[in-house]
């Protein structure tokens, strides 16, 4: 008999038929380096010790867990708990990520930093750690993004990064993934391209998804020790995926802990107005990775769209596309006003305002809950805090002209 | 031998200097570019990198990124493109070289379309995000139906990846120039050499061009000097951009004149 194989356990290149290095060539030997140092600080238990102790004494880990029975009661007879990642230094859980990347190019010797952002939480976090490493550092974000995340913009600035806003394209994330790539084919040599997510060539998505881990560990534990049991949900908003695959992780191989996915159906699913790349996207290439994608049947990508900057993208992690596939999660789409009203309910029952792009989690665990039996449990990741989207919340409930 | 391969040796051994032109199918609109690509071949390149428009093109500057933009704008389809493809064939006999990014080769199925490039009477793919690891279908059907297969050899390709691409290209091995995506540049990196001669230390036969950055004849000459062809686009690009298919022309002969 053969031992079963872990979910746990698969790295990339490939996830399935999904991943891969879809770049062009220039960019492999930074791939190499990359993946090859990441090796090396893996082996080395210093550099667990510095990630650590950084997390510790300066990203505020382990963030906790709340219970929130008022806004569990609006999805029937469950029980919710989040993962407070908004409670993290700079309020999300980008920060995870970009302390490790930081760490490795540093080990790489690379002195500059650029990094992609949608709702500006990437660039932010990124700017963070460039500060905090004396790295310089140049974020690209979409001119439309810009505009939407314009509070950002200004703490990228104070933070010592140049923001470039990126006028070709759709002028969103997609674009600003390509304006990045651009810059680290032409800088390779000094420059560490810092990416956001768990999309890209291999070796991002399990970089990413490694450095992201720690909050499925953290929280897989915390159940365990604070309330005796692990959850039968465990959910997250999905765009390029890197918040939940870094809670789904740890819980890949618990068989009985079903994992639920929600993106950005924007307008709706039945429209073209939507960001639902798992539920409504095909098969393809899109920055360096194969995996799930809108496009239309020429191969263009299409434009997503969502009233959420951090999903606003029409593409996927590759490892999310594998899950998909081999349904251990699933994935649902959730539309911008399910999303405004979990918004507001959360900020009204339980006194915590989440960022647009989490509110997607929640908005589909009242959607969804009353699938489940009486007394289910339900984990959510709260990946962010909604300080940065007040304008758009305001303009949106008319609390603002 | 691949026609496109018989073709660079058959000018070297003459002592000519080749010149390998882009143009993206489609811009400003399919009719316009036929007669824009079918000028540059009368007028004097001699192999046709011909583009396909896509939405997400990161080795691309903005030269070219605006006028693919622009194809796809005013409609460009890949339904379209063999028939443009077969158009240009027919009224030249100068190799055409397919340029594209893997997403729409992928869409429309690596196998039909190698078929129907051949059948269209296409040379064969220069592919600028598919590397040989990730290229097994592709060079199966290259392999079958003998169509060129361009892949690219970089400033900071080790020499066992060089080894690889010199092993597995056909028709020509693309040297990038310099780091960095296309656009013109004033001084022509001198790590283009370097590459170069790795591609040529593996002993290979296949012709080793040069592209990325060049914009002048003096650098058409220059690299000619150490490689078996220059290629250029976004000057192309521009020419007919701001001056129509004449600029274009004139463009193409100055820098295959070399003065």
């Amino acid at each position: 008999m053969t031992e079963k194989t872990h979910l746990q356990d698969q790295n990339g290149p490939y996830f399935g038929e999904y991943g891969g290095r879809f770049v062009p060539e220039s960019l492999i030997a930074a791939l190499d380096q990359l993946e090859e140092t990441y090796a090396k600080a893996k082996a080395d238990p210093s550099f667990a010790m510095e990630l650590d102790e950084l997390n510790k004494t300066y990203v505020g880990r382990p963030s906790i867990i709340t219970e929130i029975p008022k806004f569990a009661a609006l999805a029937g007879d469950i029980r919710v708990f989040l993962k407070r990642e908004d409670l993290n230094h700079t309020g999300s859980h980008k920060i995870n990520n970009v302390i490790g990347q930081a760490l490795l190019a540093k080990r790489m010797g690379k002195k500059r930093i650029i990094a992609e952002t949608g709702a500006g939480q990437h660039g932010v976090a990124s700017a963070t750690a460039a500060a905090l490493f004396g790295l310089e550092c140049v974020v690209y974000m979409g001119e439309v993004d810009t505009q939407r995340q314009a509070l950002n913009v200004a703490r990228m600035k104070l933070l010592g990064a140049e923001v470039v806003a990126v006028t070709t394209g759709s002028r969103t994330l997609k674009d600003a993934i390509n304006e990045a790539l651009r810059d680290w084919v032409a800088n390779v040599d000094d420059t560490h391209y810092l990416l956001g997510t768990v999309a890209g060539p291999h070796p991002f998505p399990t970089i990413v998804r490694d450095f992201h881990s720690v909050i499925g560990r953290e929280a897989r534990q915390q159940m365990l020790d604070d309330y005796g049991f692990l959850p039968d949900v465990v959910t997250a908003c999905v765009g390029g995926g890197s918040n939940a695959i870094g809670l789904f992780h740890s819980f890949l191989d618990d068989e009985n802990v079903a994992l639920w996915g929600f993106e950005a159906a924007g307008e709706g699913m039945d429209t073209m107005r939507h960001a639902a790349t798992l539920s409504k996207g095909k098969v393809g290439v899109l920055h360096g990775a194969k995996s799930y994608m809108l496009q239309d049947e020429d191969g263009q990508t299409i434009e997503s769209h969502s009233i959420s900057a951090g999903l606003d993208y029409p593409g996927v992690g590759p490892e999310h596309s594998w899950l998909k596939d081999l349904n251990r999660a699933q994935y649902f789409g959730i539309s911008d006003d399910e999303a405004m009203q979990a918004l507001k309910a959360l900020s009204q029952t339980e006194g915590i305002i989440p960022a647009i792009e989490t509110a997607h989690a929640l908005a589909g665990v009242i959607k969804y809950g009353s699938t489940l039996a009486p007394g289910s449990t339900v984990l959510l990741n709260l990946s962010g805090r909604g300080d940065k989207d007040m304008e758009t919340v305001g303009r949106y409930f008319g609390f603002l002209e | 031998m691949s026609k496109t391969e018989e073709l660079l040796h058959t000018l070297e051994q003459e002592g000519k200097p080749a010149l390998i032109g882009y143009f993206p199918a489609g811009y400003p609109t399919v009719a316009d570019s036929v007669e824009a690509c079918v000028a540059m071949c009368e007028s004097g390149i001699d192999i046709l990198e011909l583009g396909v428009p896509y939405s997400d093109p990161v080795m691309d500057g903005l030269v070219i990124q605006v006028a693919t933009e622009q194809a796809l704008t005013n409609g460009f389809k890949l339904s379209m493109f063999f028939d443009l493809l077969r158009e240009i064939t027919s009224r030249v006999s100068t190799p055409v070289l397919v340029m594209s990014y893997w997403n729409p080769i992928m869409q429309y199925g690596v196998e039909r379309f190698a078929r129907d490039l051949k059948a269209a009477g296409g040379a064969g793919l220069i592919t600028p995000d598919l590397i040989p690891d990730e290229a097994a279908d592709w060079i199966r059907f290259s392999d079958e139906l003998e169509l060129d297969r361009v892949f690219m050899a970089t400033p900071s390709s080790s020499q066992a990846r060089l080894d690889q691409v010199a092993r597995l290209s056909r028709g020509f091995i693309y040297a990038v120039s310099t780091m960095g995506i296309t656009g013109a540049r004033e001084d022509l990196d001198a790590k283009a050499r370097s590459v170069v001669s790795g591609v040529k230390s593996t002993k290979t036969e296949v012709p080793v061009c040069v592209g990325i950055g060049i914009s002048t004849a003096e650098q058409v000459t220059e690299v000619n000097s150490y490689a078996d062809g220059a290629i250029v686009g976004s000057v192309f690009i521009k020419a007919y951009r701001d001056g129509g298919i004449e600029e274009l022309k004139k463009t193409v002969k100055q820098l295959k004149g070399g003065n």
